[in-house]
């Protein structure tokens, strides 16, 4: 964004947060629930979009880590009764640590090769989460107790849920856009345009990468958590190959390299199914097809690449951060 | 002008005084001409073969509402697509109830999706009936008294083969294969169960496959090397045909029980062929709407011009439909016996006050009953054998509520 | 040892299920450096075409020939009509168009011929074919014949025709191609035509065995996107070699790795090809691609 626009920028995220913070006073307690999905979805792909994004590593396993991290906090609750809290950074840890593990031999790969392994991982979790019957409850799952607000907060569980996500959420964003702003997210950019030339200036491609991963994992992982928590429920058949998937829509629609996009894209795979049932209860897949084609035909590099777009030239600035024509994003 | 004004303020306060005598204006979804029902389905994704349930169900519901319903009340269907996918079901679900405030839901499908809210309905205190699935479960009142099932549970299922093993097979040697997820595993409990300390010895193999598997011929193969000369056969209809085609084409002849949710002669039987598919058994609680020998049935009958009439574009030999239709039979029957207390724990004493309630398309001699303490509304199952053509039933009818 | 080889060769049997369609993906892969997440739907919908014309009453070989052919115009117009709006899009909208097409493709199939699934004949003898203890279905060894031809075709037609060699051409370097005089569009369009003929192939040699259904490629593209990847997706062979592979891997692992059994099978498959990759990056037979600062 050019400079001069910055503070009404500002201005508008301040008044934007200011209403989402009212709203759990006004809407129902299914629809905080909705948004608070909204929330969760959000941080997955903000996660993911710092990957695939910025870092150009396509990723379809998105979905194990989202698992990962739900079945950390659901095993804390359930089996050792951690409060809701503490488990939501715990798994972020661990899947920070987990991905930054599968970044290293995911080093290696590229492009589809990568796209292949993530997906082995995504298919793998369901299988794996079974195996473990004893830790997971098996094929079961397992049913939590949704997370009561502290003593004297006077909130419901749903309202508790709603802050909590979106606490984390701007938590989350404000340490994204800190990280990608500066000189690690022009070292991702980087890598993901001109590797070469970026190995050349000096930036250790390697580290990066599996950084990324770790970061991006990271995130996806308290986004589970916090899944786990709103549901009150885990189960295998809740992280199939279809979330994965879903994930990298949400990125792409809501658009790619962007944080706000990251919302765009969360409202848009929250929201979208259930129209497309409204419309048609033959065939709703058929008529989320038709959306997923035209969101596309519209605005191919996503809802925010659309509006930064439109903004850029508006601003007379050049959109700096999407990526190069006929690349791989 | 006057007069009509009069007439119909005369109405309104009728129809308020009857609304407030019937105790409904306090139940969510009850209304004097109405009665509001939800349900959740796979209407997309891998599980959509399941989403003709849903609109058969509303199908149903069109007839009975078109010969005025059930005690002056119409019925308002209301059911969202969940994909099979636990979360959404738990949004489509609160959706339901908190939103659309329904009175109750029923014949939400999925052992999954259930499972995540099952919690959730019974803090509500939200009638939470006649559950797609087989689960055991779902028969909890004790912990869970607003949950019920509906069909047979598979782990009841699983006992019949059991005892038909014990009695008729000396050395039996048993190989299963089962979906690794919790309807396969219950099937295999129920098996075991009834197989007792004998359970160790009989069953020389266990094999699974995933939902998302291409074919099981390496399972098969497996199967057939462990010398089982019983295949327990729990699979979808998608696996069931092939799992049969590659048990005949290799030639392996084990005693061959299949599991009744692939027990459709349209689905599974009839397109792998009789060769392949004679001598198999199953248990049955619903005529399949594929079996000729139910061609001159009533039951049948009645049946085919509903399809016809209400849900033409609906496949007349999908057993999903008979499903449905019969699912939605129990859910009607419930309303009448609820006259015009509409509560909902009027509706849940109701639903557990079923007696020998006969389903024109249920197989001959199995009733629905329910009680304070059962909350399994069909216990009562029927072997089968196939003659390479229809199932011929044989044996006692067997009921699980009098083991 | 007969059991190890009846699974071997249950496992070449499965495995040629995956090539056929693995081969379909890196076609179109090698036409226009898309990976085409709705191959193995559009593969579903061209077999409930072939299925359609053989219920009314045309004769096998007359239907598999004309669902060739609509496939091929099929593919063709999906390419004319679908993707030319992304065309110059960046390759993950491409995706989400092919996810797009998928799930359009399920539904609508769904709606037509309903979830039902329905037996699909097969050109081959019914009668399984014993060798010794080992036993396979004269189909399997049909269908793993048919892909090798179709593998044979799309080799000579790439190599010693010209329209192959504009094809290769335009995907690889559409601004050279063009000044040269290659209509690339065009040559897009029939390489998404060619790929929906492999996978009308694939459907039609698939559906005997797993049975015709709505869903009925969506296991099996996951599969075959792991052949594909496996061989290397620049090289048909490779896929076709990766599809049988993969079969056997996994067969394998099932039966001997004890202590997994089949509940891990898929993973510990899945682990193989993982390892492999990351020894050869670009699949056991893929061309390793040298970039240029």
């Amino acid at each position: 964004m050019s400079a001069p626009s910055r503070p009404l920028a500002l201005t508008v995220l301040l008044v934007l947060l200011a209403v989402t913070a009212l709203l759990p006073f006004v809407l129902s307690n299914f629809r905080l629930f909705q948004f608070t999905q909204v929330f969760i979805y959000a941080i997955a792909l903000l996660g993911l979009n710092m990957l695939t994004g910025y870092n150009g590593q396509i990723s379809l396993g998105h979905g194990a880590f989202y698992a990962l991290g739900a079945y950390t906090a659901a095993v804390m609750m359930d089996r050792w009764n951690v409060p809701f809290l503490l488990t939501v950074p715990a798994a972020g840890v661990l899947c920070l640590g987990a991905g930054f593990l599968f970044g290293i031999p995911a080093l290696r790969l590229e492009g589809l090769y990568l796209a292949l392994a993530t997906f082995s991982l995504a298919l793998a979790v369901p299988q794996i989460l079974k195996y473990f019957e004893h830790w997971t409850g098996g094929s079961q799952g397992l049913v939590l107790t949704k997370p009561d607000a502290p003593l004297g907060l006077r909130l419901t569980p749903d309202q508790w849920l709603y802050f909590v996500s979106l606490a984390v959420l701007v938590f989350l964003m404000i340490v994204a856009w800190n990280l990608l702003r500066g000189r690690t997210g022009r070292a991702l950019v980087a890598i993901r345009d001109h590797p070469i030339a970026a190995e050349a200036m000096g930036v250790n491609s390697a580290l990066y990468k599996s950084l990324a991963f770790g970061v991006s994992a990271g995130y996806t992982g308290v986004a589970g958590a916090l899944s786990a928590g709103a549901i009150a429920f885990v189960a295998p058949d809740a992280f199939n190959v279809f979330l994965s998937i879903t994930f990298l829509v949400g990125i792409v629609i809501g658009g790619l390299a962007s944080i706000s996009g990251a919302i765009l894209g969360a409202l848009f795979i929250q929201f979208v199914p259930n129209w497309a049932q409204d419309i048609s209860k033959a065939a709703p897949w058929a008529i989320y097809g038709v959306f997923l084609i035209v969101f596309m035909y519209t605005m191919p590099r996503g809802i925010a690449g659309t509006a930064q777009a439109l903004w850029g030239r508006l601003a007379r600035a050049d959109v700096r951060s999407s990526p190069a024509k006929g690349g791989l994003l | 002008m006057r007069f009509r004004t009069v007439a119909l303020s005369l109405t309104v306060v009728a129809t308020l005084a009857l609304a407030a005598w019937a105790g409904a204006a306090d139940t969510p979804g009850v209304t004097a001409t109405e009665v509001k029902i939800g349900h959740t389905n796979p209407y997309s994704g891998n599980a959509s073969a399941y989403g003709t349930i849903g609109k058969v169900i509303t199908a149903y519901f069109k007839k009975a509402n078109e010969e005025g319903g059930v005690n002056g009340r119409k019925i308002n269907f209301v059911t969202y697509d969940d994909a099979y996918s636990p979360p959404k079901t738990v949004e489509m679900v609160r959706k339901l109830v908190e939103q659309d405030q329904v009175a109750f839901v029923f014949n939400t499908l999925g052992t999954p999706t259930n499972s995540a809210i099952h919690k959730y309905m019974n803090q509500q205190k939200v009638p939470h009936l006649f559950l797609a699935t087989g689960a055991t479960k779902w028969g909890d009142p004790e912990h869970f008294p607003w949950t019920m099932g509906w069909q047979p549970t598979y782990q009841t299922e699983g006992k019949i083969y059991a005892q038909y093993i014990l009695n008729n097979v000396p050395n039996a040697k048993v190989g299963i294969l089962y979906q690794n997820d919790d309807y396969g595993k219950d099937y295999v409990k129920g098996l075991k169960d009834g197989l007792g300390d004998a359970a160790k010895k009989i069953i020389v193999m266990e094999q699974t496959y995933e939902a998302t598997d291409a074919t099981i011929d390496s399972q098969i193969v497996n199967l057939k090397n462990s010398g089982a000369n019983v295949f327990y056969n729990v699979t979808i209809p998608k696996y069931a045909v092939q799992a049969i085609k590659k048990t005949h084409d290799i030639g392996w002849k084990p005693l061959h029980l299949l599991n009744n949710v692939s027990a459709s002669v349209g689905q599974v039987m009839k397109p792998v062929g009789s060769d392949a598919s004679r001598g198999i058994l199953t248990t049955q609680y619903l005529k399949d709407p594929t079996d000729p020998q139910w061609k001159n049935d009533k039951g049948y009958q009645d049946w085919l011009a509903f399809m016809k009439k209400y849900y033409p574009e609906g496949n007349v030999e999908d057993a999903f439909n008979v499903y449905g239709y019969s699912a939605a039979q129990t859910m009607v029957q419930v309303l009448k016996q609820c006259g015009n207390d509409l509560s909902r724990e009027s509706i849940m004493k109701q639903a557990a006050s079923l007696k020998d309630f006969m389903l024109p398309m249920a197989l001959p001699g199995i009733k629905v009953n329910t009680g304070p303490k059962d909350f399994y509304p069909i216990e009562q199952e029927q072997l089968a054998k196939f003659d390479g053509e229809r199932w011929v039933l044989f044996g006692e009818v067997y009921d699980a509520s009098k083991k | 040892m007969d059991i190890f080889l009846q699974q071997v060769v249950s496992g070449l049997a499965t495995g040629g299920i995956y090539a056929s369609l693995a081969l379909a993906l890196v076609m179109i892969y090698q036409a226009t450096d898309v990976v085409n997440f709705a191959q193995g739907e559009m593969a579903m919908f061209s077999t409930y075409l072939a299925w359609s014309m053989l219920n009314a009453g045309l004769p096998y070989w007359v239907a598999f020939a004309a669902t060739l052919a609509l496939a091929f115009v099929g593919g063709l117009l999906i390419e004319r009509i679908v993707i030319r709006p992304v065309e110059n899009a960046p390759v993950l909208a491409v995706v989400i168009v092919c996810i797009g097409l998928l799930v359009i493709l399920n539904s609508v199939a769904g709606w037509i011929y309903s979830y039902i699934q329905k037996p699909f004949p097969s050109p081959f003898p019914n009668a399984p074919i014993k060798l010794g203890n080992v036993v396979f279905g004269a189909h399997d060894l049909g269908a793993i014949g048919i892909t090798l031809v179709v593998l044979l075709f799309l080799y000579v037609f790439f190599r010693y025709t010209t329209l192959g060699l504009a094809m290769r051409a335009a995907a690889q370097n559409p601004v050279s191609s063009r000044l040269c005089g290659v209509r690339v569009g065009w040559m897009l369009a029939i390489g998404w035509g060619l790929a929906a003929l492999v996978g009308a192939v694939a459907g039609i040699m698939v559906a005997p065995i797993v049975f015709l259904d709505p869903n009925m490629m969506a296991g099996i593209l996951i599969y075959a996107f792991a052949s594909a990847t496996l061989g290397g997706f620049t090289s048909p062979g490779g896929a076709v070699v990766g599809g049988l592979l993969v079969g056997v891997i996994e067969n394998l692992v099932g039966t001997y790795v004890r202590f997994i059994g089949t509940e891990l099978k898929l993973t510990v498959a899945l682990a193989i090809i993982v390892i492999v990759l990351v020894v050869k990056p670009s699949g056991l037979f893929g061309r390793v691609v040298v970039r240029r600062v």
